[in-house]
C-alpha cells in the first residue's frame, strides 16, 4: 500500500538500527576510541570546534559512534551539550598568555620572538606514505623517545608563554587605529538566540562554531570576488590557553582567588585589510583594519576564513551577500543546515496532498 | 565514562528557560518569541522545536501522543516517542482524547481537542512573511508595525495568476486581530480548528529558534478576502476506504495491484477507533 506507514513503523526502525550496527562492525574489527584520540587529532579538533564542546575523549567516542562522519559526531556532541547545566563562566582569556606551539606571520619576515613553524602539513608533499601501512606501536614508541632526546637539547631561551603580538608593532606605529578594550559582558548565543543587527560577540561565536566547510567556502567567496580585498595574515598562532574560573564562594575575587581548571588548544588568527580613511580636510589615508578568527584546536583554514568573514560582517557592504550577516550567520551551522536538508527525507504527504488540491483547483 | 541523563533530557535550568519563553508566547498570541533553542538528539527540521516544548512541559503524570502527518506509527513519530519515553518513562497513547500532551507534525487530530489538553505543533518555518521578505530584521519590523500588505498581496497575486489561493498547507492566519501567524504546514483543512480551540496550542520552531502560541478560545482567522473566501481542501464525496468516514482529511493512495486510486483517513488513530467501534457494535 505504498508509503503510508499504517503499522509496523516501530519494527522497521529497530531493524534499520540493527543494520546500522552491522555496517559498523561487519569487517570484524572494533575501533578503540583511544586510538581515535591518538591518531585522529585533526578530525577531533574539527569536531570539537564545530560542536563548541572541548573534550577530546568525548569527541573520540562521538567519532566512533558516528563512524567518522563529522556532521554526525558534531550532532552527537551538540545534543549532549544541551544536557549540561552551565554553572560558571571562565575569566576572560588573554591570548597573549598562550603557550605557543606554532606561530607564523606572512606580513613580516622577522617578528619579535621569531617565526615558529611547529607542526603543520603545509610543508609536506601530499604523497601517500605507503610505509604507514607497516607502522607498529613499538616503532612509534621508539621514535617518540628518540625525538624527545633530540629536542631536549634545544638551547633556545625564548619564553613561549609570553610572546608579543605581531600587530602590536603596527599599532605602535599608528598604522592600526587603537581601540579601547571592551569590557561589556559578551552575549551568549547558546543562552539567547540571535537577534539582528547582531553584536560582534554574537558574530564571533556563530563563526567559530560554524561548519568548517561552510566557513571556508564563504571566506573563499569573499576573497575571490564577493567582497574582501586581499588580506594578509598578520599573525597565526596555535597553542594552549589556561582557563581560570572565579571562586563561587567569594563576593569579590582577587587575582589569586581564581581556580585553574585546565587548558584548551586554539588557533588564533589576526588578518590585516588595507582600508581607506577619509580625513577631515578631504584627504585620504590608508590604515589597516583587522579581521579576527579563533577556533578550538588546530583549525588553520577555518580560523583564517573566520577572520575574513569577521571583517566582511563588520564592513557590511550591502553589495555583497558575504557582508550580509543574516546570509552568513544563519547558514553556516552544521547541525542546522544538515538537519533541515535531511528533513526532506521525512514524509510530506499531507503537505503534498494540500498542494495537489491547490494545483488541481488552478487547472479548473 | 558513563553518564545518566536528567528527567526529560534537559537540565532543569534549560527547561525553565523554555517555559519562560512559552509563557510569554501565551501572553502575546501569535507573536514569535525567540528562545535559545537547544540542539537535540534528533535532527533540526525533524521536530526539535516541538520536542523542546514537550520536554520542558512534561511531568510524570502526563500521557503523550505523537503523530507525524496524521500517523502515530510513522518513523519520525515513533522516534520522538521513543526518545521521550526513554528520558521520562511516561505513558504514551494513540488515542487523542486520552492524551494530555499531543505533539504533532502537520496535522491537528480529527477528534476535537478538549480543555486542558496541549497540542504542540512542530514548525519548520515560523515566519509567514519569509516568502516575500528574506531578512529577519525586516520581518520583525513588519510584525511590529502590523504591516501585512505583503501577505495580502501575495494571496491577491495568486488569485490573479491561478484563479485560486494556491497556498497549499501553512496558509497564514490572523491571530486575535494582531499577528499574522504561520500555522505550521497543517493542511488548510485544519486551519479552522485553531479558531476558539479549547486546548492550548503551542508551536515550536527549533532551527529558527522561535516559540509561539494560540491560547484557548483565541480568535484565529485564515487570511482571505471579503469577495474571495478561504477554502479548505475538498475531497468532494470521497470517503475513507476503510472506515467510511466523510468530512475528514483523506490520503490519496495508489493501489499497486489495480492501479486505482482510493482514499483513507489521514488520521490513523481516528480511523482505527471507528473500525473498532464498528466491529464492537
Ligand atoms: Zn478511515
Amino acid at each position: 500500500m505504498g508509503y503510508v506507514a499504517v503499522k509496523g513503523g516501530i519494527q522497521a526502525i529497530e531493524e534499520s538500527i540493527k543494520r546500522l550496527k552491522y555496517e559498523r562492525l561487519k569487517k570484524g574489527t572494533v575501533l578503540d576510541s583511544q586510538q581515535i584520540e591518538g591518531g585522529m587529532r585533526c578530525l577531533i579538533d574539527q569536531v570539537m570546534s564545530e560542536s563548541s564542546l572541548y573534550c577530546e575523549t568525548l569527541t573520540a567516542m562521538a567519532i566512533k559512534q558516528a563512524e567518522g562522519s563529522p556532521e554526525e559526531a558534531v550532532f552527537l556532541l551538540r545534543a549532549y551539550r544541551s544536557t549540561l547545566p552551565r554553572k560558571h563562566y571562565s575569566r576572560t582569556v588573554q591570548s597573549e598568555e598562550m603557550l605557543v606551539e606554532r606561530r607564523i606571520s606572512s606580513s613580516f619576515k622577522e617578528i619579535p620572538g621569531g617565526q615558529i613553524l611547529g607542526a603543520a602539513m603545509d610543508y609536506t608533499h601530499r604523497l601517500i606514505d605507503f610505509d604507514l601501512n607497516k607502522e607498529t606501536d613499538d616503532e612509534a614508541i621508539k621514535w617518540v623517545c628518540e625525538y624527545a632526546l633530540e629536542s631536549g637539547v634545544d638551547n633556545d631561551q625564548t619564553n613561549l608563554s609570553n610572546l608579543p603580538k605581531t600587530l602590536d608593532y603596527l599599532r605602535e606605529e599608528g598604522l592600526i587605529s587603537t581601540c579601547e578594550i571592551n569590557y561589556d559582558e559578551p552575549d551568549d548565543v547558546t543562552k539567547e538566540s540571535l537577534h539582528f543587527p547582531t553584536s560582534r560577540s554574537q558574530r564571533l561565536q556563530i563563526l567559530t562554531r560554524g561548519q568548517t566547510g561552510a566557513v571556508t567556502s564563504l571566506g573563499y567567496a569573499a576573497l575571490r570576488s564577493y567582497g574582501a580585498l586581499h588580506p594578509t595574515v598578520g599573525e597565526l598562532r596555535i597553542g594552549n590557553l589556561p582557563i581560570y574560573v572565579d571562586s563561587p564562594f567569594l563576593e569579590q575575587n582577587e587575582d589569586g582567588d581564581a581556580y585553574y581548571i585546565g587548558e584548551i588548544k586554539v588557533t588564533e588568527v589576526e588578518t590585516l585589510f588595507p582600508e581607506e580613511i577619509q580625513k577631515g580636510n578631504g584627504e585620504k589615508e590608508i590604515e589597516f583594519d583587522i579581521g579576527y578568527g579563533i577556533c578550538y584546536g588546530q583549525n588553520e583554514t577555518k580560523a583564517i576564513a573566520m577572520s575574513i568573514l569577521d571583517r566582511c560582517l563588520e564592513a557590511a557592504n550591502p553589495e555583497y551577500p558575504i557582508h550580509n550577516e543574516e546570509f552568513v550567520l544563519l547558514h553556516i551551522d552544521s547541525v542546522e543546515s544538515t538537519g533541515f536538508i535531511s528533513h526532506l527525507k521525512l514524509p510530506h504527504y499531507v503537505t503534498f496532498q494540500s498542494k495537489l488540491d491547490s494545483v488541481r483547483k488552478t487547472k479548473k | 565514562m558513563r553518564i545518566e541523563y536528567n528527567f526529560a533530557f534537559f537540565d532543569e535550568g534549560s527547561k525553565r528557560e523554555i517555559r519562560r519563553a512559552t509563557l510569554k508566547a501565551v501572553a502575546i498570541p501569535g507573536y514569535q518569541v525567540p528562545f535559545a533553542s537547544r540542539e537535540m538528539p534528533i535532527a533540526r527540521g525533524w521536530g526539535t522545536g516541538g520536542l523542546q516544548l514537550t520536554l520542558s512541559l512534561v511531568g510524570k503524570e502526563d500521557i503523550l501522543k505523537v503523530i507525524d502527518q496524521g500517523s502515530d506509527e510513522s518513523v519520525n513519530a515513533v522516534n520522538i516517542k521513543k526518545l521521550i519515553i526513554k528520558t521520562t518513562g511516561i505513558k504514551v497513547t494513540d488515542e487523542t482524547s486520552e492524551a494530555t500532551i499531543i505533539q504533532s507534525r502537520h496535522r491537528i487530530p480529527e477528534i476535537p481537542l478538549q480543555a486542558g489538553q496541549i497540542l504542540v505543533l512542530q514548525v519548520p518555518l515560523p515566519e509567514p512573511l519569509r516568502y516575500y521578505e528574506p531578512s529577519e530584521l525586516e520581518t520583525k519590523k513588519l510584525h511590529a508595525e502590523q504591516e501585512y500588505s505583503g501577505a495580502w498581496l501575495m494571496l491577491f497575486e495568486q488569485i490573479m495568476n491561478y484563479g485560486t489561493m494556491s497556498t497549499g498547507a501553512d496558509h497564514p492566519a490572523m491571530v486575535h486581530d494582531r499577528y499574522v501567524m504561520a500555522p505550521s504546514p497543517i493542511p488548510r483543512f485544519d486551519n479552522p480548528k485553531l479558531n476558539h480551540s479549547q486546548a492550548l496550542i503551542l508551536l515550536g520552531a527549533g532551527r529558527e529558534k522561535k516559540v509561539y502560541a494560540v491560547p484557548p478560545y483565541t480568535r484565529v482567522e485564515s487570511l482571505a478576502f471579503e469577495d474571495f473566501s478561504f477554502e479548505v481542501e475538498s475531497f468532494q464525496d470521497k470517503c475513507c476506504g476503510l472506515c467510511g468516514a466523510k468530512g475528514v482529511f483523506l490520503d490519496e493512495i495508489l493501489d499497486d495491484l489495480t492501479g486505482e486510486t482510493f482514499h483513507q483517513c489521514n488520521d490513523t488513530s481516528y480511523c482505527l477507533q471507528r473500525l473498532n467501534q464498528k466491529s464492537a457494535g
